[in-house]
């Protein structure tokens, strides 16, 4: 799918827990994500904590959108 | 002959311990308890091989825990020294078939132990994992047990004796990208003939040397004025409007949804969910802003940081999808949205 | 062009005071022979021998592998502009010798000679452990110059071959295969719904013992053109090679065709075998580019539904079959491939030295870099002096228990481009 979106001419960012399978499916911009039930939250964290977590992890997403990649890039910490 | 000693690998589900729900659950060692699959195995073996111990790992617990579990388990396996080791079948299940060829891999590689999983071709764990273990293929679902077992059997007694291993297409593994000689029932130019007639009349047929996989999209360039962008959300976890309207499959899902977020700042429970079959509901259900990150989307959007969250959403399962049908999902939703002026997008998965 | 071919099963072959084929049996003077090879001086010996399935007997180097014809009706000679006049062959009459074949051996003249073993691993993978083997060992004059070597060898053959062809003349043959092709608007008269197929054959020509001949031309000098069918079953193509055994097509491919007998075999019913395309694997990227334009625009203007492509020999010419496949493609013809693959010894590595999303039905005659140890034999017909130099093998190839590491490379026909053989990879 991220592919396709990619070939329709947009930019995507793929925010996912299992990175190679990112990798393999062939997604360029990959931000690794917190865990398969909850990739962009963390039940066990209070309610302002996690939404502080999410942030950063969407800025970061929004970042790698903004980066110029010459292929596939998954973008750490 | 001693018997050749194997040691198996399962799921929560295949434990019969629980379904998702029971997910989470750590790796548990059981020493001569031949479980789930495993007796289906044991009976194949007869006498020549016998299950000296089953390990169970809940699959989120594993995939979430990858280093530490994969240490956890390797430490048991170098102890009982199997002659052979077993993970799955995982069929279609995503998790299960990264867990399964995970741990195989790692076995395989790190102990020097041979190794074997199986699972549906479409598993993702199936590309990652089929050029460091021998991956049988099997049906994508446990309705294919039966026959699951019976090849693996097959092969596992072979590979455990040290007897050569023939091509892929002969032993039924998947291709480990490694090319292998074997003899062909007709001549190559029959083969010839029969492969262009094939291809004359439209119907299938099978190259016997794939051409290396070019299937790479070039990167788009990077959006340069994030202020006046306009962002859009696509998930393949499956989040849907409560009560999931257009009924989208918990797995191999047959179709996608388009859904609107106009007025919407923040996903609670009680207007979203998720749809998606394969891994724990509950903390999506609670709040889908989990998977999908609508609210924080509004406040970036409020504070000028994006120029706009595109006014719908895309969502599909990708649990047990097959990749025919999320490639057309990901062309027909890129179409609509560079269509409707978006600039980028956040593909979030489960 | 209607040609037909008498089919004259020998079963053996013996050394006797007369030449001649009684009963299946191929009895044979070597000095009736003698002199047919050194009447070119710069060959200065040849001994001759007999090589039997099954028989603990290992070949080698060999150059060369013929299969002894004769035309006894209808246009021209065997290998017409070679031995036999330039008259145009493929009609009429041709009487072969089934179950045998001439096999030219000798000091290297390069190093890409190969091995024939007649028992043991090795004659799995060789299609030349299954007929009789008719060897000619020959001795080249001192300081022979390679190219004048090779061609004094080649030559030789051909006329060996051609001496106990004739032997054939006015025997009953066991059986007779009619092959026919027919002109563009009867084949489309007689045949309109059946799709139209040709088949393009790269002749390797890459110059230095590397070369191929049509008619006697040079084929690194043609243009690609069209033949019919037929004609190389009369010996039009002929060999002269020292590229890779594996991989080489003898001329006994060549007059044995197997893409021409399998696409005969479906003429008519399931598809209009046309005709043959020839094109060649030059070494200059514009002859490259050149010859694969032709190609393409020869299907196009044939009005081809589909084309089998075989090659011979590997790496610059897999840009060829590459080139070939790409655009008769983009002409909307329909294509398979068929070619060998080098993986190297683990299979590991890319099989092709160049690929292409168009080449998307591939037939492939396995990994020429496996390696395979074969046994000692109890004879050797040629020399085993050279055993750790032709290409496939190295200077561990002979072992100390007198059994050889090879890869299957050096093995003749092992991984046939024509699809001759059985070998596959996956």
């Amino acid at each position: 799918m991220v592919k396709e979106l990619e070939r329709a001419g947009l930019p995507v960012v793929h925010v996912c827990t299992v990175t190679p399978i990112s990798m393999t499916v062939g997604a360029n911009r990959i931000v690794p994500a917190i865990a398969i039930p909850h990739p962009l939250g963390n039940p066990a964290l209070d309610k302002d904590e996690e939404k502080k977590l999410r942030r950063k992890l969407v800025v970061k997403a929004l970042g790698a959108l903004q980066t110029e990649v010459d292929g596939q890039k998954v973008f750490e910490d | 002959m001693a018997k050749i000693k194997v040691v198996h690998y399962i799921n929560q589900f295949f434990a019969g311990i629980g379904g998702e729900e029971k997910a989470d659950i750590p790796a548990e060692l059981h020493k001569a308890e031949v479980i789930g699959p495993g007796m289906a195995f044991n009976t194949g073996f007869g006498d020549e091989a016998e299950i000296i111990a089953t390990i169970i790992c809940g699959d989120s617990y594993f995939n979430e825990n990858i280093d530490a579990v994969k240490a956890e388990i390797l430490g048991w396996v170098k102890e009982l020294a199997p002659d052979l080791f077993i993970a799955g079948p995982a069929f279609n299940a995503g998790r299960y078939g990264v867990a399964c060829g995970t741990i195989a891999a790692a076995v395989q590689e790190e102990l020097g132990i041979k190794s074997m999983t199986g699972m549906y071709v479409e598993n993702p764990g199936a590309d990652m994992y089929k050029d460091k273990t021998y991956i049988l293929e099997t049906k994508d679902s446990a309705a294919g047990m039966r026959a699951a077992v019976k090849k693996m059997t097959a092969f596992a007694l072979k590979y455990a004796k040290g007897e050569k291993i023939g091509a892929s297409c002969e032993e039924g593994y998947m291709n480990q990208g490694i090319r292998v000689n074997f003899f062909e029932k007709e001549r190559g130019s029959k083969r010839a003939v029969d492969m262009l007639i094939a291809k004359l009349n439209d119907k299938p047929f099978v190259t016997e040397y794939p051409m290396p996989d070019f299937d790479r999209v070039e990167p788009n360039p990077a959006v340069k004025d994030m202020a006046h962008a306009t962002i859009a959300l696509v998930t393949s976890g499956g989040i849907v409007p409560k009560g999931n309207p257009d009924h989208i499959e918990s797995s191999s899902a047959s179709k996608f949804g388009e859904y609107s977020l106009a007025g919407v700042t923040d996903l609670d429970a009680d207007t979203f969910e998720t749809a998606h079959g394969g891994y724990d509901p509950v903390y999506a259900n609670e709040d889908a802003d989990r998977v999908l990150p609508v609210d924080i989307m509004r406040e970036l959007e409020k504070e000028g940081v994006i120029g706009k969250l595109h006014e719908k959403y895309y969502a599909t399962v990708g649990n047990g999808t097959a990749v025919a049908s999320a490639k057309k999902y990901g062309a027909e939703i890129g179409k609509r949205l560079v269509a409707d002026g978006v600039d980028a997008v956040i593909l979030t998965s489960t | 062009m209607r040609l037909e071919i008498g089919k004259i099963n020998i079963t053996d072959i013996r050394f006797a005071e007369e030449s001649k084929i009684e009963k299946g049996i191929l009895y044979v003077n070597p000095e009736d022979l003698k002199p047919v090879v050194l009447e070119d001086e710069k060959l200065v010996d040849v001994v001759f021998d007999i090589a039997k399935p099954g028989e603990s007997v290992r070949i080698t180097p060999v150059k060369d592998v013929i299969e002894p014809r004769v035309k006894v009706e209808g246009k021209g000679g065997i290998f017409p502009g070679v031995i036999a006049k330039v008259d145009t062959v493929g009609s009429g009459k041709t009487l072969a010798l089934k179950g045998m074949a001439v096999v030219t051996a000798g000091r290297i003249v390069g190093f890409q000679e190969g091995i024939i073993d007649m028992t043991g691993v090795g004659a799995q993978y060789t299609p030349f452990s299954k007929t009789l083997n008719l060897c000619m060992v020959c001795e080249p004059a001192p300081d022979l110059k390679q190219h004048d070597y090779e061609k004094a060898v080649r030559m030789a053959g051909f006329r060996v071959a051609t001496k106990i062809g004739e032997l054939a003349r006015g025997i009953e043959p066991d059986e007779t295969c009619v092959y026919e092709t027919l002109g563009i608007k009867e084949g489309i008269e007689k045949y309109p719904d059946l799709p139209r197929v040709g088949y393009v054959s790269m002749l390797q020509t890459q110059g230095l013992l590397h070369d191929t001949y049509v008619y006697g031309v040079d084929a690194k000098k043609i243009i690609p053109t069209i033949i019919s069918p037929t004609e190389a079953m009369d010996g039009a193509i002929v060999s002269g090679n020292c590229v890779s055994a594996c991989d080489k097509n003898p001329t006994y491919i060549h007059q044995n065709n197997p893409v021409i007998e399998d696409l005969f075999a479906q003429h008519g019913k399931t598809l209009n075998f046309v005709c043959q395309i020839i094109t060649n694997e030059n070494v200059y990227l514009a002859d490259k580019e050149r010859s694969s334009n032709m190609t393409a625009k020869l299907c196009r203007m044939l009005d081809l539904d589909g084309v089998i492509v075989t090659q011979e020999g590997f790496g610059n010419p897999d840009t060829d079959l590459i080139m070939n496949c790409k655009k008769i493609e983009a002409e909307g013809v329909k294509t398979v491939i068929v070619t060998d693959e080098y993986a190297g010894r683990d299979g590991k590595s890319q099989s092709l030295a160049d690929a292409d999303a168009a080449a998307d039905a591939v037939v492939t005659g396995g990994n020429a870099n496996e390696v395979v140890i074969l046994p000692k034999l109890d004879k050797v017909i040629g020399m085993m002096d050279y055993v750790n130099k032709i290409a496939g093998a190295s200077e561990d190839t002979l072992r100390e228990d007198g059994t050889l590491e090879v890869e299957l490379q050096v093995i003749t026909g092992a991984t046939n481009e024509m699809g001759f053989g059985l070998l596959s990879a996956r």
